[in-house]
């Protein structure tokens, strides 16, 4: 008799390749043969899964069109199978797969729409926590305020691009509160991901705005992190405007509290 | 706005002998709004384990209207590998925040190798299996401190190694364990088709002393290589006919118990989810008129 385990791993092996055969011991009525019995347990995990990853990546499923969406997922099921069965968080390595993914090639931003989305995703599912009040940091003495640090909201997401990925996005997602510039196709964005309270918000950040947040999140002080973003900015010759980032990080529920 | 992790709740955890809807994210606002009579609400464990957001808001403001059911899909009771001990920690978390009134899980199993392959595999009904189960089925009940219910299986294949029953296979599991059963009337008869059997003979075995809850579903119809009827557990319509005899049949020897409706895919309108628990609701009471009605509520 074909032990417990032995029997499981060739059930599984064949769940994720079309190739094999169904394994053996496997049958149906009065023994009759199980290909397609066991082809319904196939599409099961692959149609599954990938409705899975459908439903954490609506922007890039919408973008590419089902059918290809569809195909993808089949592929990237097999290459990254669930290791956990909170299929919540199923298809973190999913904007790197696109990424790496010949075909696609020519649509060098989907990668970085994936990531959006899957900073959406965490924003969504992330602890919840009060935001900092504008108040409490009003309430710190102005020569003390270069030298605080934050701590982040748990919510909280910095991604950067060379593509306008906030704006194609905010096209494809039905959620509304998602803007990127509508700019030019060939200059990059900045995207704030944040769930101050119930509703994920995603916004565009300003010149130098994701280096400073990034380095706040990072716990610099906030003298140093402002040094951070005049720098990013004059990179791109604009300037800095560390008021208006301020208020765009405690509007936006960036961090929970002074550490 | 943080939210406690043990909540007092007001309405009692115990899940009547009525009909209940297993929970939708796109039904909530409906049910928050309309607070529909309604017996309890049974939800995915799995669906519940990130840390916070809206999930847990709107779980924790539908406890506190409804008796809960706990649904496990992901423990993979029947896999020849140790349970999962952070699961099952995300199982307690669970269990101890919304106090429902009843846990179930799936004689199934979804991962193997580390693999979690997001369906309910069969197992094949030998004493290895029988043992494995056992001891898994300890295990939760030790980590929960509580009874759970497990639920017969549907199945598209069977095994050559298998030697007893599906019915002999839970006697001995609940006689061995001291768990109770869920029993999916859908699956009794997806099953049955699927493998030519009587889902009648299947019903009137049952150990129905033991069942907690029933599961009801829809089932949609396809063929094997052999051109013979096959039948898919997919919950994306309403419960047939056929089902709906078959439940009635069985409310005869389980009496009254908690009844669910499962609509997982191809989701509907809350309304007509809410008309199928109806019907569920009136076969229960029609068929415990008289003394025992009362106690329907």
């Amino acid at each position: 008799m074909q032990p417990l385990a032995e029997l499981q791993r060739g059930f599984s092996k064949a769940l994720l390749d079309p190739s094999r055969d169904a394994p053996a011991g496997v049958c149906g009525p009065d023994g009759a043969a199980a290909g397609r019995r066991f082809d319904i347990y196939r599409n099961n995990v692959v149609v599954s899964l990938g409705e899975a990853l459908a439903a954490t990546y609506p922007a890039v499923q919408r973008l590419l069109g089902e059918a290809y969406f569809r195909a993808l997922a089949a592929e990237y099921v097999r290459a990254h199978p669930p290791e956990s069965p909170v299929l919540l968080f199923y298809g973190a390595a999913f904007a790197g797969f696109v990424d790496a993914f010949p075909p696609l090639a020519g649509y060098p931003y989907l990668a970085d729409v994936a990531r959006i989305e899957w900073a959406w995703l965490q924003a969504y599912h992330a602890a919840d926590a009060d935001p900092l009040a504008p108040e409490t940091v009003a309430a710190v003495a102005p020569e003390q305020l270069a030298g605080k640090r934050f701590v982040p909201h748990p919510a909280a997401c910095v991604l950067s691009s060379v593509h306008p990925a906030l704006t194609i996005f905010g096209d494809n997602r039905e959620e509304a509160g998602a803007a990127g510039h509508g700019g030019r196709i060939d200059t990059g964005e900045d995207t704030l991901v944040t769930r101050p309270r119930w509703d994920v918000h995603v916004r565009a950040l300003p010149p130098g705005g994701a280096a400073f947040l990034k380095a706040l999140l990072n716990g610099a002080c906030l003298g140093d992190a402002a040094a951070e973003g005049d720098r990013a900015a004059a990179r791109l010759v604009q300037e800095f405007d560390l008021v208006g980032n301020i208020r765009g990080m405690l509007s936006a529920g960036v961090f929970q509290k002074i550490a | 706005m943080s939210v406690p992790h043990s909540i007092e709740r007001t309405v009692a955890a115990e899940v009547p002998a009525r009909a209940g809807a297993g929970l939708k994210a796109e039904h909530v606002p409906d049910i928050l709004e309309t607070r529909p009579d309604i017996g309890f609400f049974e939800v995915h464990a799995e669906n519940y384990m990130g840390a916070g957001g809206p999930p847990h808001r709107h779980l924790a403001a539908i406890r506190d209207a409804y008796p809960l059911s706990l649904h496990g899909v992901g423990l993979s009771i029947g896999a020849d590998r140790p349970l999962d001990a952070d699961h099952l920690a995300r199982l307690k978390a669970l269990d101890t925040r919304y106090r429902p009134g009843l846990f179930s899980e799936h004689l199934a199993w979804s991962t193997h190798d580390d693999i979690y392959y997001n369906d309910l595999l069969p197992v094949p009904y030998t004493e290895a299996a029988l043992a494995r189960v056992v001891r898994h089925i300890d295990q939760v009940q030790q980590a929960l401190g509580r009874q759970m219910l497990l639920e017969n299986p549907s199945t598209y294949v069977a095994f050559d190694a298998s030697t007893m029953s599906e019915l002999s296979f839970l006697e001995r599991v609940v006689a061995q364990s001291g768990c109770g059963l869920l029993l999916d009337v859908n699956n009794v008869y997806v099953s049955a088709v699927n493998h030519d059997t009587s889902p009648e003979a299947y019903l009137d075995a049952f150990p129905v002393e033991h069942v907690g809850e029933i599961h009801l579903a829809g089932h949609a119809p396809d063929v094997d290589d052999a051109g013979r009827p096959l039948l898919i557990d997919a919950h994306d319509r309403e419960v047939s006919d056929v089902v709906w005899r078959l439940y009635e049949r069985a409310l005869v020897r389980t009496g009254p118990v908690p009844t669910l409706i499962e609509w997982d895919n191809d989701i509907p309108a809350w309304p007509v989810l809410l008309v199928e628990a109806r019907k569920a609701d009136a076969l229960l009471a029609s068929a415990f008129e008289g003394p025992s009605h009362a106690a329907l509520g």
